[in-house]
């Protein structure tokens, strides 16, 4: 805060917002020629053989982030998201990065039409009834 | 997809993902109920204004404004190692009802929460799921102090088409919400057949 209180705003800290705004991570790309909309749900796993991200100056630490996040336990868009404190839209172009440069894959869900003759639906109800 | 293990062991479990929406007014406790079952805390996240904002968000002044921040609740609920479910609670705001396109699309079901001391609050998720064939059901959220209306009488408010499964709940409670999925999951399935049959026939 200013002593004056006259000479206008002074922001400090965290009343100064984030230091880097959430689209400057992606260059300003709001979308992403890989994506091809990626589902909330799309779940990403990081690809066995990827090399190592630490060695891969192109790389953003958020990229890296992803990668190291993803290896262990595959993860969906939205927990990437929700977990990195980023929006799905930077999460997305990320993804979409990474998917090009085959450091991860993307499984995509599968539609509810195709689930209807599996046993996946009773496997839900009986599962949420035994939790 | 065959993969190769990788070096380090095992490989890691890629989960079938599901999602099944919580729709209704706001106020109806669709964060209640999706953080009765999940096993996170609602998360939220958000998402990028698009164009569908503009009529409506204010942007004088600050015309190169592209995004704002649209919470958006879900939780999770791992059935099995290899199956998890997730619940989206939808934005309450009707200016980001372009949000709904992309969250319903791959949705098993909604769960659409009614609060029967406002029950129009309501209405705007119902039509949308009815006019985009989303399989759903009408979870009576029963507020303490709110009087308790028999089913019918919920339904014939809505009227609701009598496919539709009207049930009472209590967001709060974890075997409720349970219950209220499990019956959305069972509904969509008698959906999804019904749509099989009327393929065949016609």
């Amino acid at each position: 805060m200013s002593t004056d209180g006259q000479a206008g705003h002074h922001w400090f800290d965290d009343e100064a917002g984030p230091v880097v705004r959430p689209y400057a991570m992606t260059r300003g790309r709001t979308s992403h020629a890989a994506q091809h909309r990626l589902d909330l749900i799309a779940v990403v796993v990081t690809e066995p053989g990827a090399d190592d991200p630490d060695t891969d100056d192109a790389l953003s630490p958020e990229h890296v982030e992803i990668i190291e996040r993803c290896r262990d336990t595959p993860q969906t868009v939205a927990e990437l998201a929700a977990d990195l404190d980023l929006p799905v839209g930077v999460v997305r172009v990320l993804v979409g990065d990474l998917m090009d440069q085959e450091y991860v894959y993307v499984n995509r869900p599968v539609p509810p039409a195709e689930l209807v003759d599996e046993s996946i639906l009773r496997d839900v109800i009986n599962g949420l009834r035994a939790l | 997809m065959i993969r190769g293990r990788s070096e380090a062991g095992k490989p890691p479990i890629e989960p079938v993902t599901l999602k099944i929406l919580v729709a209704g007014g706001f106020g109806v406790g669709k964060t209640t109920f999706v953080g009765a079952v999940s096993e996170i805390r609602p998360l939220r996240t958000e998402e990028v204004l698009t164009e569908a904002g503009r009529p409506v968000d204010d942007v004088t002044g600050v015309e190169g404004k592209r995004t704002t921040t649209v919470a958006l609740d879900f939780g999770r609920i791992t059935l099995r190692e290899d199956l998890v479910l997730y619940l989206f609670g939808t934005p309450g705001q009707e200016r980001f009802w372009f949000m709904w396109e992309e969250l319903t699309e791959g949705a098993l079901g909604a769960v659409v929460l009614a609060d029967t001391r406002r029950l129009e609050g309501c209405f705007p998720a119902v039509d949308y799921c009815e006019r985009r064939s989303i399989p759903f059901v009408v979870g009576v959220n029963c507020f303490e102090g709110a009087v308790r209306y028999p089913v019918e009488d919920v339904r014939e408010a809505l009227d609701l088409d009598p496919s539709i499964p009207v049930v009472l709940c209590d967001a709060r409670e974890r075997e409720s919400v349970k219950q209220v999925l499990a019956a959305v999951v069972q509904h969509a399935r008698h959906h999804a057949a019904a749509a099989g049959r009327r393929q065949v026939t016609t």
